[in-house]
């Protein structure tokens, strides 16, 4: 770029107008903005017309599951891997967000739509052989993106609760309050009732229906919203907002506490605080990811496999992917949802080999897949940057 | 061009002539079956999967379906519900199952069921009694009773056999399947004129039950019904004597009673118990004597649990139906499989009824040193 080892003889003016001059116009800024939102929600597009015509319902659904990963690895990458902060709870707030979008979809299409049925148009439809979904564009489409944000929002609010006392703790204290928070919600939802059926809805007020959904039985009945469209478009969003933010004043500052907790402190980084919007950020999109997984074809919501052990699923990812690394947790997410599913041909010895390449990879590479490093920061890529010069 | 416009009309005729007749064809059917043969209910689908595997190997043995064998494709879906819409989604879209069988657990039988709703392909479980998986949609059948039945067997049995009128109820409240029992339970005995003395309820895992117990021998119960599993029942019975309730006063449960350690860990406390459950291997029909001698057989003399006859049944009802269809389209065979009238299979006289449940008969069965004995059979409700 500049050269600039003459910059600090310059006077101020003369940097501005260099700074200015270095700006790109407000409308190509702009368009370099948006072009990843604008980019994500065109492979969605394509993936939800076409991922069924090119790779089949069963890679259809497999590339889902995928997605959902990817929120969830990513999303947790920001407190374990940028704040360096070990949460074992992140399942909880997956299941907080699921539970909120399912009450809006299920009981919200009730009141909206005067059954529990699936309202959605083009979008939403998932994998549907028979052409049983609405035409075009309808109030379902607009329903499922507000569940799904307020699921986040209350799996944000969840773990801001949790977090504002808990995140003065550290490592290992920390670690048991987020698995006790994971196992309370678990609980909790297990002591509901049972789900109404469509004629025993009407006329309950709505606060006595948040004791309906589902027990340990789980919350059946909920319509399937969760197509390609919807979960590629909130993984791109999930994606670029984990770019941003690492890339931010935020993202430096979980960097410092993460490194060293005193050395942060005592350049004025607030700790807690930070720690608690990684906290809260990471519950969001937990919760959206949750929204996505109840409404999943080929699902059943139930708080059981909600538990710690899909926290550890979770986990496992963001650490063979690399503590910190975006492209890491997506890499990580993506062959750990295929690679239990390419094993199948050998059933039994399936987990088995899932486990030994697990303890394989992190004798190997210790770091994880990509280390704290991005793809883009490999040197392959660097290279093709820069036009072939390395930096 | 008239030629090939003829020719193109006569083929989709053609697999109907040829369907019909018993000519062979070459070519296996896939049939698919996704269980839980690993995770935490993995005995549910490996006792399970036995009895399949017995069912299609018989099935080939004489013949396959119209001359066409049988191939079984099975999934592990680890006892996860998200992987069992996945794996139902492969046995369709990729296998080409043209049915399913499966789950135990009604969470995954949900999950799995409405893949295969959505696809039209039938799906039969062998054991979910939930009263939800059914109502998925036309494609989903069960072999087994549902949850209402079994708990008004117990009533009915206490009412009119054991001649009981003063009954307390002790649930596990952290249960669907136990909370359900429980109510259609108090329902049904209620209605039959009986008192409910007393009801409590535990959660499982706890390992005290001393003021519930406490409040039910107060309450002056001539049985108790505990339809929950069978290691806190275990520790229940125990308990039970030791507060001085004797074994006069007899515990009733249901199918989550079955397991050989409850009379392991309980021994003598539940002597004189009775339970419903899906069949007993002391039944004296033909198709039950039948059955165990080839299970013994194929794997090493064990006596075969209500989920391997479950699942021996739901296999053989699937060929019934296969045989019966005219083709094997989905809504062929989901047709000929609602037409299931008195199945003789081992767990009883099945007939599929029009919510594409099973009716069919339940056993009670009786503690007598250390084994469950056959010692009643309650016929559905007619209606």
């Amino acid at each position: 770029m500049a050269d600039s080892p003459t910059t600090t003889a310059r006077p101020i003016a003369s940097i501005r107008a260099r700074t200015l001059q270095l700006t790109p116009p407000r409308w190509v800024a702009f368009c370099r903005g948006a072009a990843p939102i604008v980019i994500g929600v065109a492979l969605a597009v394509l993936l939800q017309f076409y991922a069924n015509r090119w790779f089949g319902g069963y890679r259809e659904k497999i590339l889902i599951d995928i997605g959902i990963n990817i929120i969830l690895a990513v999303s947790l990458n920001i407190v374990n891997g940028y704040t360096g902060q070990f949460s074992i709870g992140h399942a909880g707030f997956m299941a907080v967000g699921a539970y909120t979008a399912g009450f809006i979809m299920y009981y919200g299409s009730f009141w909206l739509f005067g059954d529990t049925q699936f309202h959605g148009g083009i979008l939403s439809a998932t994998t549907d052989p028979r052409g049983l979904h609405g035409p075009g564009f309808s109030g379902g489409d607009l329903l499922f993106p507000a569940a799904l944000i307020a699921g986040g929002l209350v799996a944000a609010l969840f773990g801001f609760i949790v977090g504002l006392p808990s995140l003065r703790l550290r490592g290992d204290y920390l670690a048991i309050v987020t698995l006790g928070f994971g196992e309370i919600v678990r609980v909790v939802i297990e002591t509901t009732g049972t789900v109404l059926a469509g004629d025993e809805i009407g006329g309950q007020p709505w606060y006595r229906l948040l004791n309906r959904v589902g027990g340990p039985m789980g919350f059946g009945g909920l319509p399937i919203y969760a197509s390609s469209f919807w979960v590629w478009v909130c993984v791109a969003a999930t994606v670029l907002a984990a770019y941003r933010i690492k890339a931010s004043t935020m993202g430096r500052a979980f960097l410092a506490v993460r490194e060293n907790e005193i050395a942060a402190a005592s350049l004025g980084v607030p700790i807690t605080r930070y720690k608690v919007r990684a906290f809260v950020i990471a519950a969001f999109f937990a919760g959206v990811a949750g929204g996505l997984f109840a409404h999943e074809i080929g699902n059943m919501l139930n708080a059981g496999e909600l538990g710690f052990l899909k926290s550890f699923d979770i986990i496992i990812m963001v650490v063979l992917g690399g503590m910190g690394s975006i492209s890491g947790a997506v890499v990580a997410a993506i062959v750990l949802t295929i690679l239990p599913e390419a094993l199948r041909s050998v059933s039994e010895f399936r987990m088995i080999a899932y486990a030994l390449l697990l303890i394989v990879m992190m004798i190997a590479r210790p770091q994880g897949l990509l280390g704290i490093h991005e793809m883009w920061d490999l040197p392959y890529f660097r290279r093709r940057r820069t036009g072939g010069k390395t930096a | 061009m008239a030629l090939t416009l003829t020719g193109c009309d006569q083929q989709p005729q053609q697999p109907a002539v040829t369907g019909g007749s018993p000519v062979a064809t070459p070519g296996e059917i896939v049939v698919g079956q996704y269980g839980s043969l690993t995770g935490s209910e993995a005995t549910f689908g490996q006792t399970t999967d036995e009895g399949v595997r017995l069912a299609v190997e018989e099935r080939n043995a004489t013949g396959g379906i119209k001359g066409r064998k049988i191939k079984l494709v099975t999934y592990d879906d680890r006892s996860n519900a998200q992987e069992a819409g996945t794996v139902v989604t492969r046995l369709i879209t990729q296998d080409k199952a043209v049915a399913i069988l499966g789950e135990v657990a009604s969470t995954r039988s949900i999950a799995g069921g409405r893949v295969a709703q959505q696809y039209g392909v039938p799906m039969v479980s062998p054991s979910s009694t939930n009263p939800t998986v059914t109502d998925i949609g036309d494609m989903i059948f069960r072999v087994c009773f549902i949850d209402p039945f079994q708990g008004t067997v117990m009533a009915k049995f206490s009412h009119e056999n054991l001649k009981l009128t003063k009954v307390a109820v002790l649930y596990d409240k952290g249960q669907a399947y136990s909370t359900g029992l429980s109510n259609y339970f108090q329902q049904a005995f209620k209605e039959m004129g009986g008192t409910i003395t007393a009801v409590e309820t535990y959660k499982g895992g706890d390992p005290d039950f001393s003021a519930q117990l406490t409040t039910i021998r107060n309450s002056g119960a001539e049985a108790i019904y505990i339809p929950g599993y069978y290691n806190e029942v275990a520790s229940i019975a125990l308990q039970a004597r030791k507060l001085g309730i004797p074994n006069s006063v007899p515990l009733m449960g249901g199918d989550g009673w079955e397991s050989p350690k409850l009379a392991e860990i309980a021994g003598e406390a539940v002597e004189g118990c009775y339970f419903s459950n899906h069949y007993a291997p002391e039944d004296e029909r033909a198709e039950v004597k039948e059955f165990i001698a080839k299970y013994k057989a194929k794997y090493n003399g064990v006596t075969p649990g209500a989920l391997a006859a479950s699942g021996y049944d739901a296999a053989n009802i699937l060929f019934d139906a296969m045989g019966r269809a005219p083709s094997l389209s989905g809504a062929d065979l989901a047709k000929a499989l609602a037409e299931t009238k008195n199945f003789k299979a081992v767990t009883g006289l099945i007939t599929i009824n029009k919510s594409r449940n099973a009716d069919k008969s339940a056993v009670v069965l009786q503690m007598k040193g250390g084994t469950p004995v056959y010692v009643a059979t309650v016929e559905p409700p007619k209606k």
